[in-house]
């Protein structure tokens, strides 16, 4: 009980005072997070969306691999990244080891999975109502996709919001491209397991807190934003 | 490819030093740092490793610079070509580790042979654990080497009191902490770790204890993009300025490293103190 307490308290006075090392922490995992959340999103969904309409030999076996890939180990995509990433690796030339832009790679290569798989999904389900108007338009497949994912955005945002929280809670593959580095790699996850490797607990703990109540926000925002779109667009139409 | 985008042309005012979680953990880096960055330009970022793994990053080209504490792993990468020389920055002490009311009765003993051997009878007849981190870092290493000196042979799958943690320090002294097991650490993580529970220190400043940190350059013949500014870092860290911030640091006024004092390489004897 006594470490809980500890734990409120240096959230709280870590909150407070603005302490500036966790503001940064908090700027970065944003940044990291939330780029790698554009990237996927930019190209999982019209991916996924094109797998509903185009068919192609090895269809359903991509569909099977991308589904499986939703739970791919991050520590397994944080290695396979640090290989191709490496100096002695195929894009070590980059430079891109030990840097946010490695970070991000890994985060798009976790979060790309659940996007595209998910909006298959919710594309899925739209298509069997719109199938008929739109074939009777004569629409073409890059047109529907765009139509189909205009209309599924409501669902789409909670994919995303899937992906991000995929990417917020992830340490292990971070870890080994970013290096953890002070000032430089250093985010949320990261920090929280330094912090308990030290056995500061309380701290971890109170950086764990942090971490949850800007997770909680940012899904609150989301869902209070989307409910008043929806009920905008249901009162126009 | 390199000739393509002309890397080698790029300055790079920032180089990447591969260490030992020992120094990260304990805040000694930070420290050396603070007082380093009021002298130079050149940004040092720090990823910290077991010493089997800082040499695998350096190994790759991904380092400019290896602070590690394992002297035969040290020459080993020097002599296979990847570092320039082993520079000596500092030492200190391992700190045998366990449960207060020791079991074992390692705290009483001559030297660090006599209590692992104890350990060791403990373990076998169930009233002992032993952690050891299994992780080729440098501590790892060192606990080997050090069973194997005292004639215990030690191996997690046939003796039920030896475990194999496969984690950090600190996880490994939080596991120690629960279990009321003893484990091998080195002084800098133990002296910053928070949650030591019932854990305390019983055996340190035995001369098998020695544990020495060197700093080795990656040497630019191996890999081409290395840093020059790796060697502004090495030479200020050894310099009387960086010696004495070594010195100066300390864990509730606890001095934690101690200089090497380089132009003395008897130090860096086993035979030492």
């Amino acid at each position: 009980m006594d470490l809980l307490i500890d734990a409120f308290a240096s959230a709280l006075r870590l909150i407070v005072s603005g302490d500036s090392d966790l503001i940064e922490i908090l700027l970065l995992s944003f940044y990291v997070n939330l780029t790698a959340v554009a990237i996927a999103m930019a190209l999982a969904m019209p991916f996924g969306a094109l797998l509903v309409f185009v068919r192609f030999p090895g269809r359903r076996l991509v569909i099977v691999l991308l589904n499986a890939a939703m739970g791919f180990p991050p520590v397994v995509a944080g290695l396979i990244v640090y290989i191709v990433l490496s100096r002695s690796g195929p894009l070590g030339v980059l430079g891109w080891l030990y840097t946010p832009a490695a970070m991000i790679l890994v985060q798009v290569f976790l979060i790309f999975p659940i996007i595209a798989a998910l909006t298959r999904r919710d594309i899925t389900e739209l298509w069997e109502n719109y199938r008929e108007q739109l074939l009777s338009f004569g629409v073409g497949p890059i047109r529907a996709v765009q139509t189909m994912l205009w209309e599924a955005r409501f669902s789409l945002a909670t994919s995303v919001l899937a992906g991000l929280g995929r990417a917020s809670a992830e340490v292990g593959g971070v870890m080994i491209v970013g290096g953890n580095i002070n000032h430089h790699t250093r985010i949320m996850t990261t920090a929280i397991a330094l912090e308990t490797s030290k056995g500061q607990l309380a701290l971890a703990l109170a950086l764990g807190m942090i971490l949850l109540i800007v997770s909680l926000g940012v899904n609150a925002l989301v869902v209070l934003v989307e409910e008043r779109r929806r009920r905008i667009w249901v009162s126009n139409s | 490819m390199s000739a393509v985008f002309g890397t080698s042309a790029l300055a790079r005012e920032s180089i990447v030093l591969a260490t030992t979680t020992s120094v990260e953990n304990s805040g000694l880096l930070a420290y050396l740092l603070e007082q380093f960055g009021k002298e130079s330009e050149v940004e040092v970022k720090v990823v910290a490793r077991g010493t089997g793994q800082a040499f695998r990053i350096a190994e790759n080209g991904d380092a400019d610079l290896v602070l590690a504490h394992h002297p035969a792993s040290e020459e080993a990468f020097v002599a296979e070509g990847f570092g320039v020389a082993r520079i000596p920055v500092m030492f200190n002490y391992f700190t045998l580790v366990g449960p207060r009311h020791d079991p074992a009765g390692a705290a009483g003993s001559s030297d660090a042979f006599v209590a692992l051997s104890r350990i060791s009878h403990a373990g076998e007849s169930g009233m002992a654990r032993f952690l050891s981190r299994g992780d080729e870092s440098g501590t790892h290493r060192r606990e080997q080497e050090l069973w194997q000196e005292a004639n215990e042979p030690v191996d997690a799958r046939t003796k039920e009191w030896y475990l194999e943690t496969g984690a950090g320090m600190g996880a490994t002294l939080s596991i120690a902490s629960e279990l009321g097991a003893y484990t091998l650490t080195d002084r800098g993580t133990w002296l910053s770790f928070g949650n030591r529970g019932d854990l305390v220190a019983l055996l340190e400043e035995s001369a098998a204890l020695f544990n020495p940190y060197s700093a080795i350059l990656v040497d630019r013949k191996r890999h081409k993009h290395v840093s020059d500014k790796a060697e502004e870092f090495l030479e200020w860290l050894t310099s009387a300025q960086g010696q004495k911030s070594i010195a100066s640091f300390q864990i509730d006024s606890q001095a934690c490293f101690f200089p090497a004092n380089v132009s003395s390489w008897d130090l860096f004897q086993p035979s030492a103190p």
